[in-house]
């Protein structure tokens, strides 16, 4: 019996013990020296355990009593969370060690919050939720604050711990109101508790309570107001970390307990998401217009961003969820190789995030300049670029359930948000001549940044066939 | 006689006191790890007091995680604060403030 359970979490106890490993073996070798080589090993082990779960993984398993599952949906998270964690590890590891910024507790920190993430896509129980939503936030907390000699670093740490405290407690005190209403923390248990129809007011209060908490995590208006803080403080590397494989595993997260747990009364949190939806769509489009800084305008864009996936699902479909897991995977690829340019904006070796800098940056680096604009494109949603597939599954998911006039404020809310991703094309095309950016000499970022924007081409033609794994995965959760 | 109820608006009243002590606080961030904590117990109360009306012992198992967590949260915590005191000197909150949101 056990024997079974622990196979099934296989992945996650390798990485667990790597981590410790890691850590221990570094404190009693070469400490920093080692950082380099560790954040390597680190980001091909993602990637060796990301394509083991994607190969091998097979059926829906579950493990300790129901407490944790592994199915298509955890498996599809799983894969975009890793995979998304090595590329980040890799085109931030360069950036980090010249500036000396990388220490060994870097790659370490970042498998503790793989694991928290993987146990949160994959909880069947209000208590592994609990847990590991706690591992993945206490390890982003302290790689906030990572650059100890620097005041932004550290504000950024602080903002973002009483903050994730806050909606950590939110999320507790509804689980403990779902807990005491329906006698039992198993989404299994409660789905049956909690029936079709009617809710009662406790039960109603730990929905609210609990989808404020994971509002918070996803960055959601009206619980965004740590995001932009956090992202600029960051050092850029963590800011892009930040950006991607967290906001798949709260994502996913979410709509596991709306799914597993609260199945059956769609209509009652289906307004409190498309609240959430449209808040995050407007807000993000008409505050990232005033960033002068484009760390802080990714910031904008992230929470923008949110809003479309939460679109999807507000739906409360099967096609919703898929829709939504779509949009987090080409959100992730755009947000990586769009980071990796960021990282590769410097001047005199210094890190620049002014968006002025890139005034007429064609003129010197067409190549990069050229994939950056498809890049902002997609973001922006523009056909035919996949970002722009991204979009147009949740929309359809959106009308499809019925909600209309959110379709119609979602093409609103993205024609505003194409304004500021436009203008940074206009600088680079167009703008004025200014101060000029070094030429990037790191072949991994300029890789990184190549290949996403290639992606966004070529996925054109099929989406690389995650439209019907994403099928797949989504019918294992709604049924 | 004292019954669930009765937990369950401590429980409620500290869960609040806590948020508050979260937003009204101005002058100390040592407060808002305090503010924290009597969230996180209170929300404990909750779980035990449940427990024991349903009879049934996951809330309290739950409790023992919940306050291994809290503690480890308050040591990061700390740690933070301590590397924010040494940058910037202070630990008011008015003081939190170098970039603007």
């Amino acid at each position: 019996m056990i024997q079974a359970d622990l196979n099934i979490i296989l992945p996650e106890i390798l990485l667990a013990i790597y981590a410790m490993v890691a850590l221990v073996g570094a404190v009693y070798t070469g400490k920093d020296r080692l950082a380099s080589l560790m954040t390597w090993v680190t980001a091909v082990l993602f990637v060796l355990v990301a394509s083991w779960i994607g190969v091998s993984g097979s059926g829906e398993n579950v493990a300790f009593n129901g407490m944790f599952h592994d199915d298509a949906f955890s498996r599809f998270a799983k894969v975009t969370i890793l995979l998304s964690a090595a590329a980040v590890l890799a085109i931030g590891q360069e950036y980090m060690s010249r500036r000396g910024m990388l220490r060994f507790e870097y790659p370490v920190l970042v498998t503790l919050s793989a694991v928290g993430m993987m146990m949160m896509v994959s909880a069947g129980d209000l208590m592994a939720l609990y847990m590991g939503l706690e591992l993945q936030s206490l390890s982003l907390y302290v790689i906030a604050s990572m650059r100890r000699d620097s005041v932004r670093s550290s504000e950024a740490g602080l903002k973002y711990f009483v903050l994730g405290a806050l909606s950590s407690g939110l999320l507790l005190y509804g689980s403990s109101l779902i807990y005491g209403f329906s006698g039992t923390t198993l989404f299994s248990g409660i789905i049956e508790a909690v029936g079709h129809g009617h809710v009662s007011l406790g039960m109603l209060f730990g929905l609210t309570f609990v989808t404020a908490g994971l509002a918070f995590k996803v960055s959601a208006v009206p619980f965004h107001m740590w995001t932009p803080d956090v992202y600029e403080g960051s050092p850029t590397p963590v800011t892009a970390f930040f950006a991607t494989a967290p906001k798949v595993a709260a994502m996913a997260l979410f709509a596991r307990v709306l799914h597993d747990a609260f199945g059956g009364v769609v209509s009652q949190w289906q307004q409190i998401l498309v609240a959430l939806s449209v808040l995050s769509m407007f807000l993000g489009a008409v505050a990232a217009i005033g960033q002068t800084n484009i760390k802080r305008m990714m910031a904008y864009s992230s929470i923008a961003h949110m809003g479309y996936a939460l679109m999807g699902l507000a739906a409360g479909t099967a096609f919703g969820v898929q829709s939504m897991l779509i949009y987090m995977a080409i959100y992730v690829t755009m947000n990586i190789g769009t980071f990796a340019f960021i990282l590769s904006m410097e001047k005199d070796g210094q890190p620049v995030t002014d968006i002025q800098s890139l005034n007429m940056y064609s003129k010197r680096e067409p190549a990069k300049a050229l994939a950056m604009l498809i890049l902002l494109f997609s973001l922006a949603g523009v056909p035919p670029l996949v970002g722009f597939f991204g979009k147009f599954y949740v929309l359809r998911a959106a009308y499809d359930a019925g909600l209309v006039w959110l379709a119609v404020l979602g093409v609103v809310a993205s024609v505003i948000g194409a304004f500021y991703y436009l203008r940074i094309v206009y600088y680079m095309y167009f703008g004025e001549e200014g101060e000029v950016l070094d030429k990037g000499r790191s072949p991994i970022l300029w890789g990184a940044l190549m290949a996403s924007a290639a992606i966004m081409l070529v996925g054109v033609v099929n989406l690389f066939g995650i439209e019907s794994i994403a099928q797949a995965a989504a019918a294992t959760l709604v049924n | 006689m004292i019954g669930l109820e009765h937990y369950l608006t401590v429980a409620a009243a500290l869960f609040v006191i806590g948020i508050f002590g979260l937003f009204l606080n101005r002058k100390n961030v040592i407060i808002l790890l305090m503010s924290i904590e009597l969230m996180l117990l209170s929300v404990n109360i909750n779980l035990v007091a449940f427990s024991s009306f349903l009879g049934d012992l996951v809330g309290q198992v739950f409790t023992l995680f919940v306050l291994t967590v809290a503690a480890a949260e308050a040591a990061i915590g700390l740690a933070i604060l301590v590397s924010f005191f040494r940058n910037r000197g202070t630990i008011s909150v008015e003081d939190v403030n170098v970039m603007k949101g």
